[in-house]
């Protein structure tokens, strides 16, 4: 897919999340716009992952760390094929699979998350098991800057370059807000490259909604041969609809009717000058 | 039944060398049995399968969150994952890691709690695990075994490598006795040790032994029966077997290393009270303190856990 072609598909990613957030009047808003940039990548030019072999053992995998922005990853596996983007229609519903954090329930979810810190211990022990068995999967996870506190996330990095797995790809969406606001003021982890390096880490910094930036750091993967590999993105939380970018209240805010159609106006507008020009 | 029970003073191995040798075993022919330790390869027993098998071995350090992701990362891929680690720490410290990461998710991880109960004796109520029953018994998808001798062991770890179900298995650290003839073993089923007609002891782990020994004190001393039960799995329990053992309508004593909070006895007594029967009961384990200084064998001397503090409880539940 081109670069082109994979921005608009973020567009049109960006429209079903606000849809089905705001036909289930839940999820995550804010978070899921600002990852959703990194996950088009991963699954539309990255990752060697299919619907209809979900269990191949030669798969790359997806864990989603920060699990409360399942909005992004289902609409993604569902444009894959995973599963029928209709099933969305049930998001957060009474007995849906469709639940608001990530479950194997769903096809092509790896590991049930939610509960943060969790995503990189999980991705490092399958990244060893790629290792023992002499694979050449990768394992993917996305991090959120908010959830990097959690002490298990630094337990899971010190392993990671303890036992040298190249075949490791964390990427931090660092939109540098959290719930209760900037992350920087909740609990600062600045430098995080720094610290990631400290680790044992290769880091590199990209626009986290630059496809070409996204694209030229996953095709240069692994950053350093024996070494776990650290995308920091910088993002923006509310990404593409102006009235939510940087805005603490869209962390898990639901559009009303008036705010849903300006955004989606907003979005249509953003579409048709990408495919002009 | 009576020759066996005159054998328990006779000191087999721990449980833990147990589970090493069996593991090694297995590992002779399956490369996907994968051990997963946090500093605990030494009071795991887990040294000679290390050597043996350096590549089926992975350190993670003292990091127990890190511990358990790490495993059901491992098993996702379908692996054979033993994460072991003390019993104290893995079942606190990364409770979370193991309802979400292994039971929710259903990766088939074995955790393996060593030193369990207050096997460390003196170390003091940091190094207790008093509570990994009542915690993980609330959690859905996880089987919890509790085995009282090299047997059961022996069974719990081979069984625990081919179930695709996430399970639980809690080890002391003292030489264990042979308890019974009897060779079946299946996790929810509890086995019968001892049958006796005037009441049920029903034990678990390490505690049996001293169940059986106050089994034969009540027997010698005082012309009383009693059947003794090793319930070895926690979760599920063998309700079939506590009905049957309610419906004698004689005294039920639970004995366990575990708070009396929210183990063995209470999850027995649930489902009495809840089956309408009205058996005299009594729970014994540790009360709701943190623990007196001494070895393993003095705190259950203290808190009635040995064979005259369960035979005083079953001379007075029966009234004698």
């Amino acid at each position: 897919m081109s670069e082109k072609e994979l921005a608009q598909k973020s567009v049109e990613y960006r429209k079903k999340i606000l849809k089905y957030i705001y036909q289930a009047k839940a999820g995550h808003t804010g978070g899921s716009l600002s990852c959703i940039d990194i996950l088009n990548v991963l699954y539309n030019h990255t990752m060697h992952v299919d619907a209809t072999d979900f269990t191949s053992p030669d798969r790359d995998r997806y864990i989603q760390s920060k699990g409360h922005t399942v909005e992004a990853l289902y609409v993604v596996l569902a444009s894959r094929g995973f599963f029928p983007e209709s099933d969305l229609e049930t998001l957060c519903k009474y007995q849906s699979h469709y639940i608001g954090h990530p479950t194997r329930k769903v096809h092509g979810v790896e590991q049930n998350t939610g509960a943060l810190g969790h995503g990189l211990s999980l991705s490092v022990g399958t990244a060893i098991a790629g290792k023992l068995d002499k694979k050449d999967y990768r394992v993917f996870t996305v991090l959120g800057d908010g959830e990097l506190p959690e002490g298990s996330n630094w337990e899971a990095a010190l392993s990671a370059s303890h036992y040298k797995l190249d075949n490791l790809c964390a990427i931090l969406d660092k939109n540098t807000l959290q719930i209760s606001g900037p992350t920087a003021d909740v609990l600062n982890t600045d430098p995080v490259d720094k610290k990631f390096e400290a680790f044992g880490w290769e880091v590199r910094h990209v626009d986290g909604h630059d496809i070409k930036q996204l694209t030229e750091a996953f095709d240069a993967l692994p950053f350093a041969k024996g070494k776990p590999s650290l995308i920091i993105a910088h993002t923006v939380k509310g990404k593409g609809i102006s009235f939510m970018e940087n805005q603490l209240k869209w962390h898990h805010g639901v559009p009303d009717p008036k705010q849903y159609a300006d955004a989606v106006q907003e979005l249509d507008l953003y579409g048709e000058t990408l495919a002009s020009a | 039944m009576d020759a066996t029970i005159d054998n328990i003073a006779v000191a087999q191995q721990t449980n833990l060398e147990v589970f090493s040798g069996v593991l090694q075993l297995l590992a002779e022919t399956d490369k996907d049995i994968i051990v997963v330790t946090s500093d605990s390869r030494g009071s795991g027993k887990l040294v000679p399968f290390g050597q043996k098998f350096p590549d089926q071995i992975i350190e993670v350090g003292i990091a127990e969150q890190n511990l358990v992701g790490v495993s059901a990362g491992i098993a996702s891929t379908g692996k054979k994952v033993f994460a072991v680690s003390p019993a104290c720490f893995l079942t606190a410290r990364a409770l979370e890691q193991i309802k979400n990461d292994v039971a929710y998710s259903n990766n088939p991880v074995t955790l393996v709690g060593i030193s369990a109960g207050v096997s460390y004796g003196a170390l003091g109520s940091t190094h207790h695990s008093l509570h990994d029953f009542a915690v993980l018994r609330t959690i859905h998808n996880l089987i919890i075994v509790a085995p009282a001798d090299n047997f059961e062991a022996e069974q719990a770890v081979k069984l625990a490598a081919e179930t695709d179900l996430p399970v639980y298995i809690r080890f002391g650290k003292k030489s264990m006795p042979l308890l019974s003839a009897e060779k079946s073993f299946e996790f929810g089923k509890g086995r019968v040790i001892r049958e006796g007609s005037d009441l049920t002891i029903i034990a678990t782990g390490e505690t049996v032994e001293h169940a059986c020994r106050a089994a034969r004190k009540l027997e010698r001393e005082h012309n009383l029966a009693a059947t003794v039960v090793s319930m070895h799995t926690i979760k599920p329990l063998d309700y079939n077997l506590l009905s049957d053992i309610a419906a004698w309508d004689k005294p039920i004593i639970t004995v366990e290393e575990h708070s009396v909070y929210g183990g063995l006895g209470e999850a027995c007594a649930s489902f009495l009270i809840q089956n309408n029967f009205r058996n005299r009961f009594k729970i014994i384990g540790i009360p709701d303190e943190y623990t007196v200084t001494g070895s393993q064998q003095e705190i259950f001397n203290h808190y009635g856990i040995s064979e005259d503090g369960i035979t005083q409880t079953a001379l007075a539940l029966l009234g004698e």
